[in-house]
């Protein structure tokens, strides 16, 4: 489904002029705060170039994507990240891969970016909590970056970190969650062409509420599964204890596929509302995304495996 | 001249002396019924400002959703605070506002309502019922406002009179309506339970004072009857 073929172009080339209208309302604001966002910001992005993926769809605006975001680690309202996220430092970054592989590695945020081809995806993201959004994304499949490190073959999951600071991250010095973030996939899950390791959205750098500098993106799950600030890549042999889960395991699966026939104990799965949509709308298996995915779980019970 | 003066200063002063007078003390209980009546809109006023200069953020019904359910439940516990102050401030005066008070709980409990029914599940009713049944937080608020609705119905003056004294027996369904209501939302939240918990808590107060007052006007009553426990204990020992 990759288009492969589309040519390399600039950031500014591509992301549609109402976008760059959006985020220049967002940051009407804070005059001060707009030129620090779109001077550095931009000059740190290598290029990068248009894929096929979610064309057909019409993407959320910046300011819906940048101010209602679950990010406990600045705090548990949806308005809390947009407000507090502030105080974490991007730069500079390591994203320290390790664990079950011949090539370890601590990798400079910036190297990664090098590294790998950047591509932008639309993706839909479903929260576990019934609502969604389109979000054009920026960055590369985590297979590239776990072929590079040659997992072993004790490697059969990949677990996720999120930075642990509570100097930069507030929210931490609660105890909502057993901090840090953990989040993790199977190995499979992990390599699937789908799974990204995003570094933008809108063909920008990835605002501090969204995970900057570096989170992972599954589109075909639950918003949770997505780790933000990744500080680290392990690859393990047992399936890790994720956040959540950890959390309520009742609640919150090791899996966490989206899927409308499992309800969340509390509310129903069944339908979403699309921010920016007044109607709710039907929630689709595997968040839509089934004819690529449904073969990673072929004779799973997924009521068990939620 | 001057003692009479002297004197009618120490008179108004020892009337004033429990509260200072505030500049509402001036208004007629009417006026301030009114006044009272207009802030008790203040909060949907506010959700129309909002709604009318894109503030809502995001997820605008999720927002006027749980602002509506919010001030449900303040209004439940504000409408609850008004004995305490009676007690507290032995200003009867208090009594006068508990009726709209309650009627706004119910009022805003109604809309809140109504935007789950309209814009949560735009009127599936096989949804709205499966979820009545299997969301526990969904049972508990909509079993709170059913025991809203036989107050708000008799909440006129001719209810009170008609009922007499069952009027006040009636009433008392505040108590497990604001009980319920606490639960719904301790059991909606995902993980931070720290408002709801805020909530519980001045409920638990309000509730315990009661409690309290009950007791106290019991154990001189107790203790009258107590002295019939030797008499029994002793007999008992007798065999
Ligand atoms: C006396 C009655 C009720 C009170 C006091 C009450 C109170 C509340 C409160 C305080 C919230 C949370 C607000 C927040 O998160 O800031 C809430 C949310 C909610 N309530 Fe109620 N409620 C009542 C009745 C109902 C009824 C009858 C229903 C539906 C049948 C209902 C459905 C909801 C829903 C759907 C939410 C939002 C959940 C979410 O957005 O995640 N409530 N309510």
């Amino acid at each position: 489904m990759a288009a492969d073929s589309t040519p390399r172009i600039v950031p500014t080339e591509i992301t549609p002029e109402s976008v760059y209208e959006k985020r220049r309302e967002f940051l009407k604001g804070s005059l001060a705060l707009a030129l620090f966002a779109s001077l550095p910001v931009q000059a740190a992005l290598p290029a990068w170039r248009k894929t096929a993926w979610g064309r057909d769809e019409s993407p959320n605006t910046w300011e819906e994507v940048t101010t209602y975001n679950n990010f406990y680690e600045f705090g548990t309202s949806k308005e809390d990240p947009a407000k507090n996220a502030g105080s974490l430092r991007p730069r500079p970054w390591t994203v320290s891969v390790e664990g079950e592989c011949l090539k370890p590695r601590a990798w400079d945020i910036d190297a990664l970016t090098k590294a790998f081809p950047l591509e932008e995806r639309i993706y839909r993201m479903r929260c576990v909590e019934g609502w969604s959004m389109v979000i054009p994304w920026l960055g590369f499949p985590l297979a590239e970056l776990i072929k590079q490190a040659q997992p072993t073959g004790k490697a059969k999951y990949v677990e996720f970190v999120t930075l642990k600071d509570t100097k930069q991250m507030p929210g931490q010095r609660w105890p909502v969650l057993d901090w840090p973030y953990v989040e993790g996939l199977r190995l499979d899950e992990a390599m699937h062409p789908l799974t990204l390791l995003s570094v933008g959205i809108y063909g920008k750098e990835l605002p501090k509420q969204n995970g900057a500098p570096i989170r992972l993106v599954v589109p075909w799950k639950y918003g949770f599964k997505s780790a933000k600030s990744i500080v680290t890549i392990r690859f393990v042999e047992k399936q890790p204890t994720t956040a959540w889960n950890a959390a309520a395991a009742n609640e919150y699966g090791f899996y966490s596929n989206v899927n409308p026939e499992v309800d969340h104990p509390r509310w129903s799965q069944a339908r979403e509302r699309r921010i920016g949509e007044f109607f709710k709308r039907k929630t689709e298996m595997y968040n839509g995304y089934g004819d690529q995915v449904a073969q990673l779980y072929a004779g799973m019970d997924l009521k068990k495996y939620f | 001249m001057r003692p009479v003066e002297t004197g009618v200063m120490a008179a108004k002063d020892m009337a004033f002396r429990p509260v200072a007078a505030p500049f509402w003390s001036r208004l007629s209980p009417r006026t301030l019924k009114v006044l009272l009546f207009v802030v008790c809109l203040v909060p949907l006023a506010r959700l129309f400002v909002l709604g009318f200069s894109h503030g809502l953020g995001a997820n605008p019904i999720e927002f006027v959703t749980r602002s509506l359910g919010t001030w449900t439940l303040s209004f439940l516990l504000i409408t609850l605070a008004i004995t305490p102050l009676r007690r507290f401030t032995g200003q009867g005066q208090w009594l006068r506002y508990r009726r709209m008070l309650g009627l706004f709980a119910f009022f805003y409990g109604m809309l809140h309502l109504t935007t789950y029914l309209w814009l949560d599940q735009f009127f599936d009713w096989g949804d709205i019922l499966k979820d009545i049944y299997k969301r526990p937080f969904i049972t508990f608020g909509m079993t709170a406002f059913l025991l809203l609705v036989p107050l708000a119905v008799t909440s006129n003056d001719r209810s009170v009179r008609a009922l007499k004294r069952n009027w006040a027996r009636l009433h008392k369904l505040v108590y497990p309506a604001a009980i319920l209501a606490v639960l719904h939302y301790y059991w909606l939240v995902k993980l931070d339970v720290t408002q709801p918990v805020i909530y519980a808590s001045v409920l638990s107060l309000l509730l315990g004072l009661r409690v309290w007052w009950w007791w106290q006007k019991r154990v001189p009553a107790a203790k009258a009857g107590n002295a019939v426990a030797p008499a029994l204990a002793s007999r008992g020992r007798q065999g």
